[in-house]
Protein backbone atom coordinates (compact mmCIF):
# COMPACT_ATOMS: atom_id res chain seq x y z
CA UNK A 1 0.00 0.00 0.00
CA UNK A 2 1.52 3.37 -0.91
CA UNK A 3 0.39 6.69 -0.03
CA UNK A 4 -1.27 6.90 -3.81
CA UNK A 5 -3.97 4.24 -2.80
CA UNK A 6 -5.06 6.38 -0.25
CA UNK A 7 -4.72 9.20 -2.46
CA UNK A 8 -7.10 7.60 -5.13
CA UNK A 9 -9.01 6.09 -2.02
CA UNK A 10 -9.79 9.65 -0.59
CA UNK A 11 -13.29 10.20 -1.14
CA UNK A 12 -14.10 6.71 0.67
CA UNK A 13 -11.60 7.38 3.47
CA UNK A 14 -13.33 10.35 3.85
CA UNK A 15 -16.65 8.51 4.18
CA UNK A 16 -15.34 6.25 6.50
CA UNK A 17 -14.01 8.85 8.64
CA UNK A 18 -16.97 10.59 8.87
CA UNK A 19 -18.80 7.66 9.89
CA UNK A 20 -17.34 7.14 12.72
CA UNK A 21 -16.99 10.37 14.09
CA UNK A 22 -20.85 10.66 13.69
CA UNK A 23 -20.49 7.10 15.49
CA UNK A 24 -18.38 8.79 18.52
CA UNK A 25 -20.15 12.16 18.55
CA UNK A 26 -23.79 10.35 18.26
CA UNK A 27 -23.06 7.58 21.59
CA UNK A 28 -22.13 10.44 23.42
CA UNK A 29 -24.85 12.87 22.81
CA UNK A 30 -27.48 10.32 22.32
CA UNK A 31 -30.61 10.15 20.24
CA UNK A 32 -30.69 14.66 20.42
CA UNK A 33 -27.73 14.05 17.93
CA UNK A 34 -29.72 12.36 15.08
CA UNK A 35 -30.89 15.55 12.83
CA UNK A 36 -27.08 17.50 13.41
CA UNK A 37 -25.66 13.53 12.46
CA UNK A 38 -28.39 13.53 9.42
CA UNK A 39 -27.30 16.71 8.14
CA UNK A 40 -23.07 16.63 8.62
CA UNK A 41 -24.10 13.43 6.76
CA UNK A 42 -25.43 15.42 3.63
CA UNK A 43 -23.05 17.60 4.10
CA UNK A 44 -20.10 14.50 3.94
CA UNK A 45 -21.31 13.22 0.80
CA UNK A 46 -21.62 16.16 -0.89
CA UNK A 47 -17.92 16.81 0.23
CA UNK A 48 -17.27 13.37 -1.29
CA UNK A 49 -19.17 14.10 -4.00
CA UNK A 50 -16.67 17.10 -4.70
CA UNK A 51 -13.56 14.99 -4.01
CA UNK A 52 -14.70 12.41 -6.37
CA UNK A 53 -15.36 14.77 -9.41
CA UNK A 54 -11.82 16.70 -8.74
CA UNK A 55 -9.92 13.15 -8.75
CA UNK A 56 -7.72 14.43 -11.93
CA UNK A 57 -5.60 12.09 -13.42
CA UNK A 58 -5.17 9.37 -11.01
CA UNK A 59 -6.68 6.96 -12.92
CA UNK A 60 -5.86 3.06 -12.70
CA UNK A 61 -6.15 0.20 -10.19
CA UNK A 62 -5.04 0.12 -6.46
CA UNK A 63 -4.29 -1.53 -3.35
CA UNK A 64 -3.08 -4.10 -5.64
CA UNK A 65 -5.04 -4.39 -8.22
CA UNK A 66 -8.27 -4.73 -6.00
CA UNK A 67 -10.19 -1.16 -6.69
CA UNK A 68 -10.40 0.56 -10.09
CA UNK A 69 -10.26 4.21 -10.31
CA UNK A 70 -11.55 6.04 -13.92
CA UNK A 71 -14.30 8.27 -15.13
CA UNK A 72 -16.60 5.54 -15.36
CA UNK A 73 -16.39 5.04 -11.39
CA UNK A 74 -15.89 8.44 -11.14
CA UNK A 75 -19.28 9.56 -12.82
CA UNK A 76 -20.87 6.49 -11.21
CA UNK A 77 -19.94 7.59 -7.89
CA UNK A 78 -21.36 11.24 -8.11
CA UNK A 79 -24.51 10.00 -9.01
CA UNK A 80 -24.59 7.63 -6.44
CA UNK A 81 -23.67 10.22 -3.54
CA UNK A 82 -25.94 13.07 -5.46
CA UNK A 83 -28.67 10.45 -4.92
CA UNK A 84 -27.69 9.72 -0.90
CA UNK A 85 -27.41 12.85 -0.31
CA UNK A 86 -30.91 14.07 -1.88
CA UNK A 87 -32.57 10.96 -0.29
CA UNK A 88 -31.23 11.02 3.09
CA UNK A 89 -31.90 15.00 2.80
CA UNK A 90 -35.75 14.10 1.75
CA UNK A 91 -35.30 11.95 4.91
CA UNK A 92 -34.61 14.58 7.71
CA UNK A 93 -38.09 15.14 8.46
CA UNK A 94 -39.02 11.87 8.96
CA UNK A 95 -36.07 11.66 11.89
CA UNK A 96 -38.37 14.22 13.79
CA UNK A 97 -41.41 11.92 13.36
CA UNK A 98 -41.58 8.93 12.21
CA UNK A 99 -38.09 6.99 13.00
CA UNK A 100 -38.12 8.23 16.66
CA UNK A 101 -34.98 9.92 16.55
CA UNK A 102 -32.25 7.71 16.27
CA UNK A 103 -28.89 8.75 15.07
CA UNK A 104 -28.34 5.20 13.55
CA UNK A 105 -30.42 6.04 10.79
CA UNK A 106 -28.21 8.68 8.91
CA UNK A 107 -25.20 6.65 10.02
CA UNK A 108 -26.68 3.42 7.96
CA UNK A 109 -27.18 5.97 4.99
CA UNK A 110 -23.73 6.50 4.89
CA UNK A 111 -22.55 2.98 5.24
CA UNK A 112 -24.58 1.75 2.73
CA UNK A 113 -23.87 4.34 0.45
CA UNK A 114 -19.93 3.69 1.33
CA UNK A 115 -20.69 0.27 0.20
CA UNK A 116 -21.99 1.34 -2.84
CA UNK A 117 -18.65 3.50 -3.68
CA UNK A 118 -16.84 0.15 -2.72
CA UNK A 119 -19.01 -1.71 -5.04
CA UNK A 120 -18.53 0.39 -8.66
CA UNK A 121 -14.81 0.81 -7.71
CA UNK A 122 -14.66 -3.02 -7.73
CA UNK A 123 -11.53 -4.50 -9.53
CA UNK A 124 -11.78 -8.01 -7.93
CA UNK A 125 -15.23 -10.47 -6.74
CA UNK A 126 -13.54 -10.05 -3.12
CA UNK A 127 -13.66 -6.20 -3.24
CA UNK A 128 -17.10 -6.96 -5.00
CA UNK A 129 -18.85 -9.13 -2.77
CA UNK A 130 -17.35 -7.11 0.44
CA UNK A 131 -18.98 -3.57 -1.28
CA UNK A 132 -22.05 -5.27 -1.82
CA UNK A 133 -22.31 -6.92 1.39
CA UNK A 134 -21.50 -3.56 3.21
CA UNK A 135 -24.25 -1.90 1.29
CA UNK A 136 -27.14 -4.66 1.92
CA UNK A 137 -26.63 -5.51 5.31
CA UNK A 138 -27.29 -1.85 5.95
CA UNK A 139 -30.24 -1.79 3.81
CA UNK A 140 -31.60 -4.66 5.53
CA UNK A 141 -31.16 -2.91 9.27
CA UNK A 142 -32.94 0.37 7.18
CA UNK A 143 -36.23 -1.63 6.38
CA UNK A 144 -36.39 -3.17 9.59
CA UNK A 145 -35.52 0.16 11.22
CA UNK A 146 -39.33 0.95 12.42
CA UNK A 147 -38.98 -2.18 15.14
CA UNK A 148 -42.24 -2.27 16.50
CA UNK A 149 -44.04 -2.30 13.32
CA UNK A 150 -45.29 -5.53 11.96
CA UNK A 151 -45.11 -4.26 8.17
CA UNK A 152 -41.66 -2.94 8.78
CA UNK A 153 -40.32 -5.97 10.04
CA UNK A 154 -42.30 -8.39 7.77
CA UNK A 155 -40.21 -6.30 5.05
CA UNK A 156 -36.79 -6.48 6.98
CA UNK A 157 -37.31 -10.19 7.34
CA UNK A 158 -37.97 -10.27 3.72
CA UNK A 159 -35.03 -8.39 2.20
CA UNK A 160 -33.13 -9.76 4.18
CA UNK A 161 -33.41 -13.52 3.06
CA UNK A 162 -33.75 -12.97 -0.76
CA UNK A 163 -30.69 -10.46 -0.29
CA UNK A 164 -28.59 -13.16 1.17
CA UNK A 165 -29.74 -15.71 -0.79
CA UNK A 166 -28.76 -13.77 -4.07
CA UNK A 167 -25.42 -12.20 -2.37
CA UNK A 168 -24.67 -16.52 -1.97
CA UNK A 169 -25.83 -16.85 -5.55
CA UNK A 170 -23.40 -14.27 -6.39
CA UNK A 171 -20.96 -16.02 -4.43
CA UNK A 172 -21.07 -19.71 -5.70
CA UNK A 173 -20.58 -17.81 -9.07
CA UNK A 174 -17.34 -16.20 -8.00
CA UNK A 175 -16.12 -19.44 -6.48
CA UNK A 176 -16.71 -21.01 -9.75
CA UNK A 177 -15.30 -17.96 -12.40
CA UNK A 178 -12.50 -18.46 -9.75
CA UNK A 179 -11.65 -21.91 -10.33
CA UNK A 180 -12.17 -22.08 -13.99
CA UNK A 181 -10.31 -18.81 -14.61
CA UNK A 182 -7.96 -19.22 -11.52
CA UNK A 183 -7.88 -15.81 -10.69
CA UNK A 184 -11.04 -13.77 -8.88
CA UNK A 185 -9.09 -10.09 -10.37
CA UNK A 186 -11.33 -8.75 -13.26
CA UNK A 187 -8.25 -8.37 -15.71
CA UNK A 188 -6.83 -11.43 -14.75
CA UNK A 189 -10.24 -13.47 -15.66
CA UNK A 190 -10.20 -11.40 -18.84
CA UNK A 191 -7.25 -12.86 -19.04
CA UNK A 192 -8.20 -16.16 -18.79
CA UNK A 193 -11.41 -15.58 -20.91
CA UNK A 194 -9.02 -14.60 -23.56
CA UNK A 195 -6.88 -17.40 -23.54
CA UNK A 196 -9.45 -20.00 -24.29
CA UNK A 197 -10.81 -18.15 -26.75
CA UNK A 198 -14.60 -17.01 -25.47
CA UNK A 199 -15.05 -20.75 -24.98
CA UNK A 200 -15.05 -21.39 -21.38
CA UNK A 201 -17.95 -23.31 -20.35
CA UNK A 202 -17.55 -23.24 -16.51
CA UNK A 203 -16.85 -19.37 -16.92
CA UNK A 204 -20.15 -18.93 -18.22
CA UNK A 205 -21.71 -21.13 -15.66
CA UNK A 206 -20.29 -18.95 -12.72
CA UNK A 207 -21.79 -16.01 -14.83
CA UNK A 208 -24.80 -16.75 -15.10
CA UNK A 209 -24.88 -17.23 -11.14
CA UNK A 210 -23.38 -13.98 -10.71
CA UNK A 211 -26.05 -12.29 -13.35
CA UNK A 212 -28.88 -13.98 -11.44
CA UNK A 213 -27.10 -12.60 -7.84
CA UNK A 214 -26.96 -8.88 -9.39
CA UNK A 215 -30.44 -8.93 -11.05
CA UNK A 216 -31.98 -9.78 -7.48
CA UNK A 217 -30.15 -6.24 -6.32
CA UNK A 218 -31.74 -4.51 -9.05
CA UNK A 219 -35.04 -6.18 -8.67
CA UNK A 220 -35.27 -7.46 -12.31
CA UNK A 221 -37.87 -10.30 -13.40
CA UNK A 222 -37.67 -13.03 -11.98
CA UNK A 223 -36.00 -12.20 -9.12
CA UNK A 224 -38.28 -9.41 -8.34
CA UNK A 225 -40.30 -10.55 -5.46
CA UNK A 226 -38.85 -8.67 -2.24
CA UNK A 227 -39.53 -5.53 -4.07
CA UNK A 228 -43.26 -4.96 -3.46
CA UNK A 229 -43.72 -6.02 -0.01
CA UNK A 230 -40.24 -3.97 1.35
CA UNK A 231 -41.34 -1.22 -0.71
CA UNK A 232 -44.79 -1.34 1.32
CA UNK A 233 -43.04 -2.05 4.48
CA UNK A 234 -40.55 0.33 5.05
CA UNK A 235 -40.98 4.08 5.56
CA UNK A 236 -41.37 6.18 2.57
CA UNK A 237 -38.47 7.79 3.07
CA UNK A 238 -36.56 4.86 3.34
CA UNK A 239 -38.33 3.39 0.47
CA UNK A 240 -37.12 6.93 -1.68
CA UNK A 241 -33.12 5.69 -0.36
CA UNK A 242 -33.72 2.14 -1.77
CA UNK A 243 -35.42 3.28 -4.99
CA UNK A 244 -32.40 5.44 -6.12
CA UNK A 245 -28.96 5.11 -4.89
CA UNK A 246 -28.29 0.90 -4.85
CA UNK A 247 -30.37 0.50 -8.11
CA UNK A 248 -27.96 2.99 -9.41
CA UNK A 249 -24.95 1.25 -7.78
CA UNK A 250 -25.92 -2.31 -8.95
CA UNK A 251 -26.58 -1.26 -12.03
CA UNK A 252 -23.86 0.23 -12.27
CA UNK A 253 -21.97 -2.82 -10.69
CA UNK A 254 -23.73 -5.06 -13.69
CA UNK A 255 -22.09 -2.89 -16.49
CA UNK A 256 -19.03 -3.08 -14.83
CA UNK A 257 -18.34 -6.63 -14.59
CA UNK A 258 -20.40 -7.53 -17.74
CA UNK A 259 -18.32 -5.28 -20.39
CA UNK A 260 -15.01 -5.49 -18.67
CA UNK A 261 -13.92 -9.17 -17.48
CA UNK A 262 -16.91 -10.92 -19.45
CA UNK A 263 -16.97 -8.66 -22.74
CA UNK A 264 -15.52 -11.36 -24.35
CA UNK A 265 -18.94 -12.92 -23.83
CA UNK A 266 -21.21 -10.66 -24.84
CA UNK A 267 -22.87 -13.06 -27.55
CA UNK A 268 -23.64 -15.04 -24.79
CA UNK A 269 -24.76 -12.88 -21.57
CA UNK A 270 -26.85 -10.66 -24.19
CA UNK A 271 -29.95 -13.14 -24.41
CA UNK A 272 -29.61 -13.81 -20.47
CA UNK A 273 -29.59 -9.82 -19.88
CA UNK A 274 -32.27 -9.34 -23.04
CA UNK A 275 -34.75 -12.14 -21.16
CA UNK A 276 -34.02 -10.40 -17.65
CA UNK A 277 -35.18 -6.90 -19.36
CA UNK A 278 -37.96 -7.85 -21.29
CA UNK A 279 -39.67 -10.03 -18.53
CA UNK A 280 -39.04 -6.98 -16.42
CA UNK A 281 -40.59 -4.56 -18.80
CA UNK A 282 -43.69 -6.86 -19.10
CA UNK A 283 -44.56 -7.40 -15.79
CA UNK A 284 -43.98 -3.85 -14.43
CA UNK A 285 -46.50 -2.90 -16.85
CA UNK A 286 -48.80 -4.94 -16.01
CA UNK A 287 -48.61 -5.79 -12.41
CA UNK A 288 -48.64 -1.99 -11.49
CA UNK A 289 -52.15 -1.98 -13.33
CA UNK A 290 -54.06 -3.05 -10.18
CA UNK A 291 -52.16 -1.39 -7.40
CA UNK A 292 -53.72 0.87 -4.99
CA UNK A 293 -50.85 1.24 -2.53
CA UNK A 294 -48.93 4.04 -4.24
CA UNK A 295 -45.58 2.27 -2.78
CA UNK A 296 -46.22 -0.83 -4.12
CA UNK A 297 -47.47 0.99 -7.60
CA UNK A 298 -44.15 2.89 -7.40
CA UNK A 299 -42.49 -1.07 -7.14
CA UNK A 300 -43.80 -2.01 -9.95
CA UNK A 301 -42.82 0.65 -11.73
CA UNK A 302 -39.54 0.39 -10.80
CA UNK A 303 -39.28 -3.03 -12.16
CA UNK A 304 -40.22 -1.87 -15.35
CA UNK A 305 -37.80 1.07 -15.40
CA UNK A 306 -34.79 -1.21 -14.15
CA UNK A 307 -36.05 -3.69 -17.63
CA UNK A 308 -35.69 -0.57 -19.46
CA UNK A 309 -32.06 0.16 -18.38
CA UNK A 310 -31.33 -3.83 -18.62
CA UNK A 311 -31.72 -3.01 -22.86
CA UNK A 312 -28.80 -0.42 -22.76
CA UNK A 313 -26.68 -3.32 -20.65
CA UNK A 314 -27.79 -6.09 -23.11
CA UNK A 315 -26.96 -3.96 -26.23
CA UNK A 316 -23.56 -4.37 -25.49
CA UNK A 317 -22.15 -1.42 -27.49
CA UNK A 318 -21.09 2.10 -25.75
CA UNK A 319 -24.18 3.58 -26.77
CA UNK A 320 -25.92 1.50 -24.87
CA UNK A 321 -24.19 1.53 -21.87
CA UNK A 322 -24.44 5.52 -21.96
CA UNK A 323 -27.93 5.29 -22.69
CA UNK A 324 -28.25 2.70 -19.04
CA UNK A 325 -26.44 5.42 -17.29
CA UNK A 326 -29.20 8.66 -18.60
CA UNK A 327 -31.65 6.68 -17.90
CA UNK A 328 -30.64 5.55 -14.44
CA UNK A 329 -29.50 9.41 -13.44
CA UNK A 330 -33.19 10.36 -14.88
CA UNK A 331 -35.11 7.49 -13.17
CA UNK A 332 -33.24 8.74 -9.90
CA UNK A 333 -34.41 12.48 -10.16
CA UNK A 334 -38.02 11.07 -11.42
CA UNK A 335 -37.85 8.72 -8.38
CA UNK A 336 -36.87 10.74 -5.73
CA UNK A 337 -39.51 13.73 -6.74
CA UNK A 338 -42.38 11.05 -7.04
CA UNK A 339 -41.45 10.13 -3.28
CA UNK A 340 -41.13 13.43 -2.09
CA UNK A 341 -44.71 14.07 -2.67
CA UNK A 342 -45.97 10.63 -1.59
CA UNK A 343 -44.00 11.66 1.79
CA UNK A 344 -46.59 14.46 1.74
CA UNK A 345 -50.03 12.58 1.92
CA UNK A 346 -50.20 12.45 5.32
CA UNK A 347 -53.95 13.41 7.63
CA UNK A 348 -53.73 13.79 11.14
CA UNK A 349 -49.43 13.87 10.90
CA UNK A 350 -50.14 9.61 9.85
CA UNK A 351 -48.77 8.68 6.09
CA UNK A 352 -51.15 7.82 3.70
CA UNK A 353 -50.28 5.56 1.17
CA UNK A 354 -53.53 4.75 -1.13
CA UNK A 355 -53.32 6.63 -4.34
CA UNK A 356 -57.24 7.68 -3.86
CA UNK A 357 -55.53 10.29 -1.29
CA UNK A 358 -54.03 12.10 -4.22
CA UNK A 359 -57.22 12.74 -5.33
CA UNK A 360 -57.47 16.28 -5.73
CA UNK A 361 -54.44 17.10 -4.95
CA UNK A 362 -54.54 20.04 -7.55
CA UNK A 363 -57.02 22.26 -5.56
CA UNK A 364 -55.18 21.76 -1.78
CA UNK A 365 -51.38 21.96 -3.05
CA UNK A 366 -51.29 23.10 -6.73
CA UNK A 367 -47.42 23.22 -7.29
CA UNK A 368 -47.16 20.20 -5.65
CA UNK A 369 -49.65 18.83 -7.86
CA UNK A 370 -47.76 20.29 -10.72
CA UNK A 371 -44.68 19.03 -9.43
CA UNK A 372 -46.20 15.57 -9.33
CA UNK A 373 -47.71 15.95 -13.03
CA UNK A 374 -44.33 16.48 -14.57
CA UNK A 375 -42.71 13.87 -12.50
CA UNK A 376 -45.59 11.16 -13.96
CA UNK A 377 -45.37 12.47 -17.55
CA UNK A 378 -41.80 12.23 -17.23
CA UNK A 379 -41.91 8.19 -15.90
CA UNK A 380 -44.81 7.57 -18.50
CA UNK A 381 -41.94 8.73 -20.83
CA UNK A 382 -44.15 12.04 -22.76
CA UNK A 383 -41.52 14.10 -24.87
CA UNK A 384 -40.54 16.97 -23.67
CA UNK A 385 -39.44 15.82 -20.08
CA UNK A 386 -36.23 14.05 -19.98
CA UNK A 387 -37.92 10.57 -19.37
CA UNK A 388 -38.40 10.77 -22.83
CA UNK A 389 -34.58 11.26 -23.81
CA UNK A 390 -33.63 8.33 -21.28
CA UNK A 391 -35.98 5.86 -23.15
CA UNK A 392 -35.17 7.51 -26.19
CA UNK A 393 -31.46 6.66 -26.02
CA UNK A 394 -31.64 2.73 -24.87
CA UNK A 395 -34.23 2.22 -27.90
CA UNK A 396 -31.59 4.11 -30.11
CA UNK A 397 -29.20 1.80 -28.54
CA UNK A 398 -30.79 -1.90 -29.15
CA UNK A 399 -31.89 -0.64 -32.56
CA UNK A 400 -28.70 0.60 -33.60
CA UNK A 401 -26.95 -2.97 -33.04
CA UNK A 402 -29.37 -4.45 -35.05
CA UNK A 403 -29.43 -8.14 -34.18
CA UNK A 404 -33.64 -9.54 -33.97
CA UNK A 405 -33.16 -10.03 -30.82
CA UNK A 406 -32.46 -6.41 -29.88
CA UNK A 407 -35.21 -4.81 -32.10
CA UNK A 408 -37.36 -7.10 -30.55
CA UNK A 409 -36.71 -5.71 -27.45
CA UNK A 410 -37.11 -2.24 -28.38
CA UNK A 411 -40.36 -2.70 -29.69
CA UNK A 412 -42.04 -4.76 -26.52
CA UNK A 413 -40.45 -1.72 -24.76
CA UNK A 414 -42.39 0.51 -26.62
CA UNK A 415 -45.22 -1.15 -26.24
CA UNK A 416 -45.20 -1.57 -22.22
CA UNK A 417 -44.77 2.12 -21.90
CA UNK A 418 -48.05 2.57 -23.30
CA UNK A 419 -49.54 0.56 -20.98
CA UNK A 420 -47.27 2.02 -17.82
CA UNK A 421 -48.61 5.16 -18.94
CA UNK A 422 -52.35 4.03 -18.26
CA UNK A 423 -51.22 4.11 -13.99
CA UNK A 424 -49.19 7.30 -14.40
CA UNK A 425 -51.66 8.93 -16.36
CA UNK A 426 -54.27 7.74 -13.74
CA UNK A 427 -52.61 9.33 -11.03
CA UNK A 428 -52.51 12.87 -12.71
CA UNK A 429 -56.48 11.97 -13.83
CA UNK A 430 -56.68 11.95 -10.07
CA UNK A 431 -55.10 14.95 -8.85
CA UNK A 432 -56.42 16.79 -11.34
CA UNK A 433 -60.08 16.06 -11.86
CA UNK A 434 -61.35 14.17 -9.25
CA UNK A 435 -62.88 15.41 -5.92
CA UNK A 436 -61.09 15.44 -2.81
CA UNK A 437 -62.10 13.31 0.12
CA UNK A 438 -60.59 15.17 2.67
CA UNK A 439 -57.73 17.85 3.24
CA UNK A 440 -54.52 16.72 3.96
CA UNK A 441 -52.44 18.29 6.53
CA UNK A 442 -51.74 21.75 5.54
CA UNK A 443 -48.31 22.19 6.87
CA UNK A 444 -45.66 19.99 4.83
CA UNK A 445 -41.72 19.84 5.43
CA UNK A 446 -39.64 21.97 3.37
CA UNK A 447 -37.70 19.45 2.82
CA UNK A 448 -39.90 17.66 0.73
CA UNK A 449 -41.44 20.64 -1.35
CA UNK A 450 -37.92 21.39 -1.81
CA UNK A 451 -37.07 17.88 -3.13
CA UNK A 452 -40.18 17.79 -5.57
CA UNK A 453 -39.41 20.81 -6.94
CA UNK A 454 -35.52 20.40 -7.33
CA UNK A 455 -36.68 17.00 -9.30
CA UNK A 456 -39.71 19.06 -11.33
CA UNK A 457 -37.05 21.44 -12.71
CA UNK A 458 -34.35 19.31 -13.07
CA UNK A 459 -36.46 17.17 -15.69
CA UNK A 460 -37.02 19.98 -17.58
CA UNK A 461 -33.58 21.22 -17.19
CA UNK A 462 -31.96 18.00 -18.20
CA UNK A 463 -33.87 17.97 -21.77
CA UNK A 464 -32.22 21.38 -22.13
CA UNK A 465 -28.83 20.52 -21.16
CA UNK A 466 -28.88 17.28 -22.47
CA UNK A 467 -26.20 17.29 -24.71
CA UNK A 468 -24.02 17.89 -21.64
CA UNK A 469 -25.27 15.23 -19.57
CA UNK A 470 -24.70 12.61 -23.20
CA UNK A 471 -21.11 14.27 -23.50
CA UNK A 472 -20.42 13.42 -19.79
CA UNK A 473 -21.27 9.59 -20.20
CA UNK A 474 -19.74 9.56 -23.46
CA UNK A 475 -16.49 10.32 -21.58
CA UNK A 476 -17.26 7.83 -18.62
CA UNK A 477 -18.08 4.85 -20.61
CA UNK A 478 -15.36 4.86 -23.36
CA UNK A 479 -13.03 3.28 -20.31
CA UNK A 480 -15.14 -0.01 -20.52
CA UNK A 481 -14.83 -0.31 -24.46
CA UNK A 482 -10.61 0.75 -25.04
CA UNK A 483 -9.29 -2.49 -22.93
CA UNK B 1 -8.54 -47.13 -3.06
CA UNK B 2 -10.49 -43.97 -3.96
CA UNK B 3 -8.63 -41.04 -4.79
CA UNK B 4 -10.59 -37.89 -3.76
CA UNK B 5 -9.82 -35.31 -6.16
CA UNK B 6 -11.40 -31.72 -6.96
CA UNK B 7 -14.30 -33.41 -8.34
CA UNK B 8 -15.40 -35.13 -4.89
CA UNK B 9 -15.33 -31.54 -3.24
CA UNK B 10 -17.31 -29.70 -6.14
CA UNK B 11 -20.04 -32.18 -5.72
CA UNK B 12 -20.57 -31.85 -2.81
CA UNK B 13 -20.49 -28.32 -2.63
CA UNK B 14 -22.83 -28.40 -5.14
CA UNK B 15 -24.94 -31.02 -3.11
CA UNK B 16 -24.93 -28.42 -0.07
CA UNK B 17 -25.44 -25.41 -2.55
CA UNK B 18 -28.64 -26.91 -3.95
CA UNK B 19 -29.72 -28.26 -0.12
CA UNK B 20 -29.48 -24.70 0.55
CA UNK B 21 -31.34 -23.17 -1.83
CA UNK B 22 -34.37 -26.01 -1.55
CA UNK B 23 -34.25 -25.51 2.19
CA UNK B 24 -35.54 -21.66 1.64
CA UNK B 25 -38.05 -22.52 -1.08
CA UNK B 26 -40.12 -25.45 0.17
CA UNK B 27 -39.47 -25.42 3.75
CA UNK B 28 -43.08 -24.30 5.32
CA UNK B 29 -41.80 -24.87 8.88
CA UNK B 30 -39.67 -22.07 10.51
CA UNK B 31 -37.71 -18.78 9.23
CA UNK B 32 -34.56 -20.24 11.57
CA UNK B 33 -34.43 -23.14 9.25
CA UNK B 34 -33.66 -20.67 6.84
CA UNK B 35 -31.61 -18.92 8.45
CA UNK B 36 -29.46 -22.47 8.48
CA UNK B 37 -29.82 -22.86 4.98
CA UNK B 38 -28.42 -19.51 4.16
CA UNK B 39 -25.29 -20.66 6.31
CA UNK B 40 -25.35 -23.95 3.92
CA UNK B 41 -25.25 -21.76 0.95
CA UNK B 42 -22.14 -19.53 2.09
CA UNK B 43 -20.18 -22.64 3.60
CA UNK B 44 -20.71 -24.72 0.17
CA UNK B 45 -18.84 -21.50 -1.64
CA UNK B 46 -16.19 -22.14 1.09
CA UNK B 47 -15.46 -25.71 0.67
CA UNK B 48 -15.74 -24.20 -3.63
CA UNK B 49 -12.81 -21.77 -2.76
CA UNK B 50 -10.76 -24.15 -0.68
CA UNK B 51 -10.80 -26.52 -3.74
CA UNK B 52 -10.51 -24.48 -6.26
CA UNK B 53 -7.27 -23.12 -4.27
CA UNK B 54 -5.71 -25.97 -2.85
CA UNK B 55 -5.84 -27.92 -6.00
CA UNK B 56 -4.38 -24.84 -8.30
CA UNK B 57 -2.14 -24.03 -5.70
CA UNK B 58 -3.05 -20.45 -5.39
CA UNK B 59 -4.12 -18.74 -1.94
CA UNK B 60 -6.59 -16.93 -3.14
CA UNK B 61 -9.45 -18.43 -3.07
CA UNK B 62 -8.06 -19.22 0.92
CA UNK B 63 -8.32 -15.28 1.46
CA UNK B 64 -11.73 -15.16 -0.09
CA UNK B 65 -13.60 -18.07 2.26
CA UNK B 66 -11.68 -16.10 5.33
CA UNK B 67 -13.88 -12.94 3.93
CA UNK B 68 -16.39 -14.92 3.33
CA UNK B 69 -16.81 -16.27 7.17
CA UNK B 70 -16.30 -13.30 8.63
CA UNK B 71 -18.85 -11.48 6.55
CA UNK B 72 -21.42 -14.46 7.37
CA UNK B 73 -20.67 -14.02 11.02
CA UNK B 74 -22.04 -10.33 10.40
CA UNK B 75 -24.60 -11.56 8.29
CA UNK B 76 -26.24 -13.99 10.95
CA UNK B 77 -25.96 -11.38 13.38
CA UNK B 78 -28.22 -8.90 11.43
CA UNK B 79 -30.72 -11.76 10.05
CA UNK B 80 -31.26 -13.08 13.54
CA UNK B 81 -31.77 -9.66 15.58
CA UNK B 82 -34.30 -8.70 12.60
CA UNK B 83 -35.72 -12.28 13.46
CA UNK B 84 -36.20 -11.07 16.60
CA UNK B 85 -37.79 -7.73 16.32
CA UNK B 86 -40.25 -9.75 14.25
CA UNK B 87 -41.24 -12.28 16.66
CA UNK B 88 -41.88 -10.15 19.26
CA UNK B 89 -44.25 -7.97 17.04
CA UNK B 90 -45.77 -11.35 15.77
CA UNK B 91 -45.27 -14.06 18.30
CA UNK B 92 -44.44 -16.29 15.48
CA UNK B 93 -41.70 -17.75 13.11
CA UNK B 94 -43.78 -19.69 11.08
CA UNK B 95 -42.86 -19.00 7.46
CA UNK B 96 -47.12 -19.10 6.39
CA UNK B 97 -47.27 -16.30 9.14
CA UNK B 98 -44.73 -13.69 6.99
CA UNK B 99 -47.29 -12.27 4.50
CA UNK B 100 -48.88 -8.87 5.94
CA UNK B 101 -48.36 -7.68 2.62
CA UNK B 102 -49.33 -9.26 -0.46
CA UNK B 103 -50.15 -8.03 -4.01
Amino acid sequence: MTHLDLIAFAPELLMAAAILVFILFGAFTGDKAARPVAIAAVVAMLIAAFLVANQGTDDGNFFNNLVAINDFTGAAKILILLVSAASLFLALPHIARDINKRFEFPLLYLFATLGMMILVSAQDLMTLYLGLELMSLSLYVLAALRRELVRASEAGLKYFVLGALSSGMILYGSSIIYGYSGATNFDLIAGALTASDGNNIGLLVGLVFVIAGLAFKVSAVPFHMWTPDVYQGAPAAVTAFFAGAPKLAAMMVFVRVLVGPFGDLTAQWQQVIALISMASMILGAFAALNQRNIKRLMAYSSIANMGYALIGLAAGTPEGVQGLMAYMTIYAVMTLGTFAVIMLMRREDRPLENIEDLAGLINQKPRMAAAMIIMMFSLSGIPPLAGFFGKLMVFMAAINEGSSLMIALAVVGALTSVVAAFYYLRIIKLMVFDPQPDELDHKDAREWSITAGVAAALLIVLTLGFQHLHAWFVGASAVLFTG
Amino acid sequence: MLEIGLGHYLTVAAILFTLGVFGIFLNRKNVIVILMSLELILLSVNINFVAFSHFSGDLTGQVFSLLILTVAAAEAAIGLAILVIYFRNRGSIDVDDISVMKG
